[in-house]
């Protein structure tokens, strides 16, 4: 190991422009307030950016405009971002109606009528789109994300459970709530936040990597306030089996008559099922969905901020939670965690629902499902990869059979799921070439300019904990661990041409061809410094101000992240 | 109010909107597609789906006129002066937010650049609530949706933190409770709602419209998790005191903490009253929130928290995500979100500086000031405060002596006629009986905006005046019966009318829009 000398950028920047202050023949004083160009202020090479301490003086809006704009430029391309489900998007009629729109508050409903009933419209169609049944008088509410949608969607399950424990004249000490372990972190911080205990019920291959069913009934009891079921698993975009479960429920039900309700966490596959699979049974066709959520912003082909509930019936959304605001003679009900918000969300989700229609949303939803289906079929034919994600299997078939390959476009006739195509290097690959690893595919690809994470572990054992008080040793077994599964993923989404399709399968097996004929020793090299660059890129800068938490142990640590578990961006 | 959506009956939405309707028979417009211009194809003589999603698409022109036309019937934001929500921003941050719509907030990995910028506003604004800096300090922070999610994110540690300490102690942890003034805004009812903790109020009365030091901390008891100072109340604006709060814990000893909800109050006292002190200079202070989309002068859709240090924010509430090899700490309610805001909230921290932040704050407490002798002179009584004690508002009400016909709200509603929204209320419990009305005077709310609004007070006035007790009554029922937003009202599912439950069931206290 030869001696290295480390060398602070940071140090050394700072004593230079030090020394340029002292020259004292800024260019730049405080009369340029008012300059022709956005690059001679005191920015551009006197001082650097204000960004711990408030700056006594400003700078003109042009100036702060291409600070800003420049420094942006560091970000990645959502484009190219194959991580994420968000839409990335925008047609230039629905931007323009956003520019119009921003300063709406979607809390102020006495100043924008008209955006209310918007939003009571979208509210309309999503529920008949999944099957609500007007009499029922079903209800529901625009949010900020999903995550806020499941806490409310727990929220009223919890106070339904407790309401009826109460009438019962039982104790309400110790709710839980079931899920997968394959659930994303909004599900288990409901949980922690709003003290339910969750259990987590084991995932593994032959379950899909989703909800194990068969084994629902280890893990409910009548402390259960209601199962959260995933329409769309973010690791391998499988639909949970919310009509089995239904069904299980209902035998448990009228063996011991408790009864469970189903929350559906449609956050990526309510805008994808009506669509592309009308014939799987998930949403309020089934009596024990009471709830269900989605994210305008994955399949809703939304920007980023709004996500959806609606409640089967006001039934389902006890009293206690809904707030009462009068208003100049208006009065509103509310149940929602944030308050004043933007509301041009909102208004993009009618526009795509009336511009595009159930027609539109099947043909961008059908194309992205055949696109990923390509996709696969390409990386799996190569012998190099093996895909966990089925949607490009014929309907019932789970292992890849080489040279068979589906030729229909009806998606029905496939394995449910969503746009997402989730592999791994083949068994045969890994004996062949060992000394390739899945993750330095994924840093070279970075390279490339897209953004493919490796290192989504699929292990049944993740995230387990109990709170403190109400449990202190678990009452039933700990899963059995299935085993870590590192898997790439891409997410299809309706801006993935077809083009840039083909272009990433030929980078993804030029990368690999790399990897392949590299030296081990090269490869070990390849890796190392890449990943210490990262740590000290942006990234790792962007830690500093919450990072300092994480210094100090974190839970997720504590419960057992023994390998680095990585929860899938949304 | 993101309020909840009722779905309508097939029945009720077959139903014609006028009675009795009889078959239009005019040929309808064939083409699908259109030609002359977009009310010339037959989207235009339809109605706009409601209910159902469409099953064929419709040109995207179209669907932006439709909507568009559709969304003329909302109010004007520069004549609300109900709301502390920014209506203005430069054309220039304006193109830096609409450039970063399709980013994800959440996702730091891709988008590293607006991750970092979070944390320099996030250290800006520490700094000027003058969190510690010095070594070995670690206040963190960070940003929310808006003041609610802050404030709900705080009750959550001030909770989560009293139990580990009374579970360390082997104490009971079945019943926290939070101490705070009646004049709470609807977030903290519910936050208290939601995680199960009971709220001990401070009620206001007459005279007095913030928490009253003595009595706040003597409903301070063991199980209580924090108490809650508001700088710059909703309804009359003024900064309840910290200072004696604080000072009262520390002379008797209390061990208890002190969330300041600076909702409005965060980014206006630091510059136009640096003296007073309400923030992290108070030892008993340990955390705060403020809203960027008020006086932070930012589009709605931001808000800030910041805790004195890590020790107030127990990890078992912050989730690690890793991305990368680095470790990033997340606390927050919402997941993904635009990153657009926290975007244009840089943009004016460094375009406006302290500066410019202390001359926009001060020409709107002069706008204030002179608004509010201007209305003292029209004979109404003032209840804000002036000269930059409390936030830039006026908050206002009809002297009882004058004995006038016509209540706040016949004066509010005229307004109304003439554009202005100026929304009058009823007070805080146990002084509940008492109306106000109450003008946020914004950063575009300026000088000569304000002598129009003056001049309309005067006319409507006037007009109210004129009227005699038996027009005003017949004024009033046609009001309540015909105008007050039945148009909106018919969304309000029934289910939950009448709640009994909040301070609003209970006493009657109606919620200042915020």
């Amino acid at each position: 190991m030869s001696l290295s000398r480390h060398i602070s950028a940071d140090d050394l920047i700072r004593k230079h422009l030090e020394r340029h202050k002292n020259h004292k023949f800024s260019a730049t004083g405080s009369r340029s307030m008012h300059v022709a160009s956005p690059y001679i202020n005191r920015y551009a090479a006197w001082e650097p950016i204000p960004k711990y301490k408030l700056p006594a003086k400003g700078v003109d809006s042009k100036s702060a405009y291409q600070i800003i704009h420049d420094d942006l430029d560091l970000d990645g391309v959502p484009n190219l971002n194959l991580a994420s489900f968000v839409s990335t998007f925008v047609e230039d009629e629905c931007m323009q109606l956003i520019t119009e729109n921003v300063t709406k508050n979607l809390a102020d409903s006495d100043e924008y009528p008209a955006l209310m009933d918007i939003h009571a419209r979208c509210i309309s169609m999503l529920a008949s789109m999944w099957h609500a049944s007007p009499t029922d008088k079903p209800i529901g509410s625009a949010t900020t994300g999903s995550s806020e949608a499941i806490h409310l969607g727990g929220l009223a399950m919890k106070r339904r459970w407790q309401e009826k424990r109460m009438a019962e004249g039982k104790d309400t000490l110790r709710p839980n709530i079931i899920m997968g372990a394959n659930a994303q972190v909004a599900l288990e911080k409901f949980a922690r936040y709003f003290e339910v205990e969750a259990r987590l019920v084991p995932v593994s291959e032959e379950s899909n990597h989703c909800i194990d069913a068969s084994k629902l009934l280890d893990y409910v009891d009548e402390n259960t306030i209601g199962v959260y079921v995933i329409l769309g698993s973010t690791y391998t975009g499988h639909y949970e089996p919310v009509a089995e479960i239904s069904w299980i429920l209902d035998k448990y039900e009228a063996r011991t008559g408790i009864s469970i309700p189903i929350h559906v966490d449609g956050a990526s596959g309510a805008f994808v099922a009506p669509f592309c699979h009308p014939n799987t049974g998930w949403d309020f066709r089934l009596d024990r969905v009471h709830s269900i959520n989605t994210s305008g912003h994955k399949y809703g082909l939304v920007s980023a901020g709004l996500g959806w509930i609606i409640w089967r019936s006001e039934e389902f959304l006890p009293k206690h939670l809904v707030f009462e605001l009068k208003y100049l003679g208006g009065v509103e009900q509310s149940f929602t965690l944030n308050f004043s918000r933007p509301g041009n969300q909102v208004i993009q989700q009618y526009y795509n629902f009336i511009h595009l229609g159930h027609e539109g949303y099947r043909r961008i939803q059908c194309n992205s499902l055949a696109n990923a289906r390509v996709l696969s079929n390409v990386l799996e034919s190569t012998g190099y990869f093996t895909c966990v994600s089925e949607i490009h299997r014929k309907k019932g078939v789970h292992k890849h059979t080489f040279g068979k390959i589906e030729e229909s476009d009806n998606p029905e006739t496939y394995n449910p799921g969503l746009p997402v195509v989730a592999w791994r290097l083949s068994d045969d690959f890994k004996k062949k070439y060992p000394h390739v690893k899945q993750a330095s595919l994924s840093t070279m690809l970075r390279v490339k300019g897209y953004i493919i994470p490796s290192k989504f572990f699929l292990s049944a054992n993740l995230f387990m904990f109990y709170d403190a008080e109400k449990l202190t040793t678990p009452d039933y077994p700990l899963p059995p661990n299935e085993g870590d599964v590192e898997i790439l993923r891409v997410v299809v989404r309706e801006s993935m041409s077809c083009d840039l399709l083909e272009q990433l399968c030929e980078d993804i097996i030029t990368v690999t061809e790399t990897l392949i004929n590299s030296d081990p020793v090269d490869m070990a090299a390849l890796a190392h410094p890449l990943q210490r660059i990262q740590e000290q890129a942006p990234v790792a800068r962007a830690a500093t101000s919450l990072g300092e938490l994480s210094h100090r142990g974190s839970p997720s640590k504590e419960g057992g992240h023994k390998h680095g578990h990585y929860k899938g961006v949304c | 109010m993101v309020h909840l959506a009722q779905i309508p009956t097939d029945e009720a939405i077959s139903r014609p909107l006028v009675e009795g309707l009889e078959k239009l028979e005019i040929a309808p417009a064939q083409d699908n597609w259109f030609t002359t211009s977009v009310y010339g194809s037959k989207f235009a003589s339809s109605a706009l789906p409601k209910h159902e999603m469409p099953e064929e698409e419709m040109p995207k022109e179209i669907a932006y006129r439709m909507i568009k036309d559709d969304l003329s019937l909302d109010g004007n934001p520069m004549l609300n002066l109900a709301s502390f929500v920014t209506t203005y921003m430069e054309k220039e941050v304006e193109d830096l937010m609409t450039e970063s719509l399709s980013k994800n907030f959440i996702d730091y990995e891709e988008y590293p650049q607006s991750a970092d910028i979070q944390n320099r506003c996030v250290s800006m604004i520490g700094r000027l609530f003058n969190a510690p800096t010095e070594a070995g300090a670690a206040a963190v922070g960070t940003s929310t949706i808006g003041s609610s999610e802050a404030i709900m994110l705080a009750v959550l540690a001030m909770k989560k933190r009293w139990q580990n300490q009374r579970r360390a102690a082997g104490k009971d942890v079945s019943s926290p409770n939070i101490v705070m003034s009646s004049a709470v805004q609807v977030c903290w009812e519910k936050a208290a709602r939601y995680f199960e903790v009971e709220e001990k109020y401070v009620y206001c009365t007459k005279d007095r419209y913030v928490i009253d030091p003595e009595e706040t901390v003597k409903l301070v008891d063991e199980n209580t998790i924090g108490i809650c100072v508001i700088l710059g109340t909703t309804y009359t604006g003024e900064y309840e005191d910290a200072k004696a709060v604080n000072d009262l814990l520390i002379k008797n000893n209390i061990d208890t903490v002190i969330h300041i909800d600076a909702a409005s109050g965060g980014f206006v006292a630091p510059f136009v009253v640096p003296n007073l002190e309400w923030d992290f200079r108070l030892e008993k202070v340990v955390s705060i929130n403020t809203s960027g989309h008020k006086y932070g002068l930012v589009y709605p859709g931001v808000g800030w928290v910041v805790w004195r240090s890590p020790e107030y924010l127990p990890q078992e509430l912050v989730f690690n995500i890793n991305y990368l090899g680095a470790d990033q700490s997340s606390f927050t309610l919402n997941f993904s979100k635009g990153a657009a805001q926290v975007i244009g909230q840089y943009y004016q921290l460094i375009r406006l500086g302290k500066h410019g932040y202390r001359v926009i704050m001060s020409n709107l407490t002069r706008t204030a000031d002179y608004l509010s002798d201007s209305l003292h002179q029209l004979g109404f009584v003032i209840m804000s405060q002036k000269g930059g004690a409390g936030l830039p508002l006026v908050a206002f009400r009809l002297d009882q002596s004058a004995n006038k016909y016509y209540d706040e709200f016949a004066l509010a509603h005229q307004l109304r006629e003439r554009g202005w929204i100026v929304p009058a209320y009823t007070m805080a419990p146990h002084a509940a009986d008492l109306k106000m009305l109450r003008v946020v005077v914004r950063e575009d709310f300026s000088k000569s905006r304000c002598d129009q609004l003056l001049a309309d007070i005067k006319l409507c006035l006037q007009v109210l005046d004129d009227m005699d007790r038996e027009q005003i009554k017949t004024r009033e029922q046609y009001v309540k019966q015909h105008i007050s937003n039945s148009h909106k009202a018919r969304h309000g599912p029934h289910h939950y009318k009448n709640e009994k439950h909040s301070l609003q069931g209970k006493t009657g206290k109606t919620h200042a829009v915020c």
